[in-house]
């Protein structure tokens, strides 16, 4: 079976009939659910936060048995992500799409991990550090969205886990743990 | 020159008599039809049979040609009567008749004398000639000559009068109120000869109306005869009063028994043809056949009393009512179709199933025309058998610009909570070495 990237395709992969948004309702029902634990296990392997649906997404489409999806299959697909709180759409027109290979509690939980693991339970941090700095290398939080890390953030702080503060400029962006 | 008598040799002309004002008078009867100018009389033969007459008015009465000098010391008023006028040559337009005066030639008695009139004046040439003819045709003066002969009984022969009353007291065809009444007569006599016509007419509605109370019995006698599906009658009987009914909805009258009812006689009839008819070209056509082809099949056996698309659907949806082992279905899309009452989906679906997990087909799918072939029935029927089978989850589809195809339906056996796992049982498995075959 090919591979995209590192990523290991499920055989699947090349059944025409997966790239036809299917019109019996069972079907479609099957497909979708299919098509949802793929987007959602690729992004996680590679790291894709976001899915621009006007843009080529390597996953959408199988030069093997020449097929790709249609503009509408993608819609459909991705909404029925976002319906089960696994992405949200960052635009009205559905356009660009947010994937939460884990969900936004899931990412708060990683954190406080992270937090305990590194000892940083009183410190103060800057949110860049966290997704670029030294300890998270190599980990989960390597290279995390900001968007995502910033709404982690915000949950943990109504939790009253940690301060987030503002610095001269967006880089300087802090956080206080109190954990 | 000469005055009184008549001139020339042989007495062509008659002298006649004008009033002081210089217009001619008319005998009994005679009535002016035409008058033209500067009209001349000449004899073409040589030597000339008679002295010519120049320039003058020429009057056509029904009895006589009358000839009025222009100039009256010249000549005398002169006239010709019809009655001696033997023959009018018919007159033929040449070129050279184009540059010349207008011309009349005729042939008159005593003496076979032909005399030419020469028309110099502007007038209607071609309606005096007209004129000229149907006086001449109407013999107006023997007519006259009979009536004369009457009145010279009752004394004063040969008198004109000058009145509106005419001798006997009948009103006188003189003048314009002659021509009037001419004209009256004449559309009385048009009125007469249309009625006539109209007799005709009403002699045939007439006719007609036989002709419908003869069509009304039959009905009558077609409502009454016992219906066809409780009584024995032989097939002649009922043939004829199919033949009967056929005709009688052909002139359009229409069938006795009422829609509410079961049915046209004639859609019965035709119904209970129709199922035995279909039974060959179903098992052809693999158990199900198209209405637009039954159409086809069925209009083409019976040659010429061909049915309308109409009659044949009138006559599938009768099938219900009789017991009959084909049925007429219609899909989703709006095909309707006949089919056999033994050939179920499922059969159908079976067969499908056959066709699709074969390794090949397992494959690349199919289309709908590969299934016609495969399955031996027709593309429109295929496909609503692949759609029928998509519907049931037997089958998904695959759409592409090549086409639209339809696949084993493999999603049911496909594994969420694990995605890379493939059962070695199930079609899955089977798919997955189809394929590997030709994979990268």
């Amino acid at each position: 079976m090919q591979k995209l990237a590192d990523f290991k395709l499920p055989q699947f992969f090349n059944y025409p009939p997966y790239f036809t948004l299917q019109p019996v309702r069972d079907t479609r029902e099957k497909q979708i659910q299919l098509w949802k634990e793929l987007i959602l296990d690729y992004c996680k392997s590679q790291k894709t936060f976001l899915i621009c649906v006007e843009e080529d997404f390597p996953l959408f489409s199988n030069s093997a048995i020449d097929r790709s999806l249609s503009h509408e299959a993608k819609e459909t697909f991705l909404s029925a992500i976002v319906g089960e709180g696994r992405a949200e759409w960052l635009d009205k027109g559905h356009r660009k799409c947010l994937i939460l290979w884990h969900r936004i509690q899931d990412w708060a939980d990683i954190i406080l991990q992270f937090v305990r693991d590194n000892g940083l339970e009183d410190s103060v941090m800057t949110v860049e550090e966290i997704r670029s700095g030294t300890e998270s290398l190599g980990t989960e939080l390597q290279g995390i969205d900001r968007t995502i890390l910033m709404r982690a953030l915000k949950l943990l702080e109504n939790k009253g886990k940690l301060a987030l503060f503002k610095g001269t400029s967006a880089d300087d962006e802090g956080v206080k743990f109190s954990v | 020159m000469a005055s009184g008598s008549s001139i020339g040799v042989g007495g062509v002309f008659v002298n006649a008599e004008v009033t002081t004002s210089g217009r001619p008078v008319l005998r009994l009867n005679e009535v002016e039809c035409f008058l033209l100018s500067s009209v001349d009389f000449d004899s073409e033969d040589d030597p000339p049979r008679f002295t010519a007459l120049k320039s003058g008015n020429l009057i056509l009465t029904t009895h006589r040609l009358i000839w009025i000098p222009s100039q009256s010391n010249v000549a005398v008023p002169s006239s010709i009567p019809l009655a001696a006028v033997t023959h009018i040559f018919s007159h033929k337009k040449s070129i050279k008749s184009m540059f010349h005066s207008p011309r009349i030639r005729f042939q008159t008695d005593p003496g076979s004398i032909v005399v030419t009139i020469v028309f110099r004046g502007k007038g209607d040439f071609d309606g005096f000639l007209t004129k000229f003819w149907e006086c001449w045709r109407g013999r107006a003066w023997e007519e006259e000559d009979k009536s004369e002969s009457e009145t010279s009984r009752s004394g004063g022969s040969g008198t004109v009068a000058q009145g509106l009353y005419g001798n006997d007291g009948t009103v006188r065809m003189v003048g314009l109120a002659g021509i009037l009444r001419k004209e009256q007569e004449q559309w009385e006599s048009t009125d007469k000869s249309l009625q006539d016509a109209f007799q005709d007419l009403n002699a045939l509605m007439s006719k007609a109306k036989e002709m419908v109370s003869l069509a009304e019995k039959m009905r009558q006698k077609l409502l009454s005869a016992p219906s066809s599906q409780n009584s024995s009658t032989d097939d002649e009987e009922m043939g004829s009063k199919e033949e009967m009914q056929q005709w009688m909805l052909s002139v359009g009258i229409i069938s006795p028994v009422t829609k509410e009812s079961a049915g046209a006689l004639y859609h019965q009839e035709l119904s209970r043809q129709l199922a035995d008819f279909v039974r060959i070209p179903l098992e052809q056509a693999g158990g199900m056949i198209s209405l637009t082809d039954m159409y086809y099949h069925f209009n083409r056996a019976r040659g010429t009393e061909l049915i309308s698309p109409d009659d044949l659907w009138k006559a599938c949806t009768l099938w219900e009512k009789f017991d009959v082992p084909v049925m007429l279905r219609k899909f989703d899309s709006g095909v309707m179709v006949i089919q056999n009452k033994s050939h179920s989906d499922e059969e159908v679906m079976s067969r499908i199933r056959m066709l699709v997990t074969k390794t090949e087909t397992l494959r690349a799918g199919v289309t709908a025309s590969d299934a016609a072939l495969t399955l031996k029935i027709a593309p429109a029927m295929a496909k609503e058998h692949l759609l029928t089978a998509e519907t049931k989850g037997l089958l998904c589809r695959d759409m592409s610009p090549d086409g639209l195809r339809f696949y084993f339906n493999l999603f049911p056996e496909i594994d969420l909570t694990n995605l890379h796992i493939v059962k070695d049982f199930g079609t899955y498995g089977e798919w997955v070495k189809a394929t590997s075959i030709l994979s990268v």
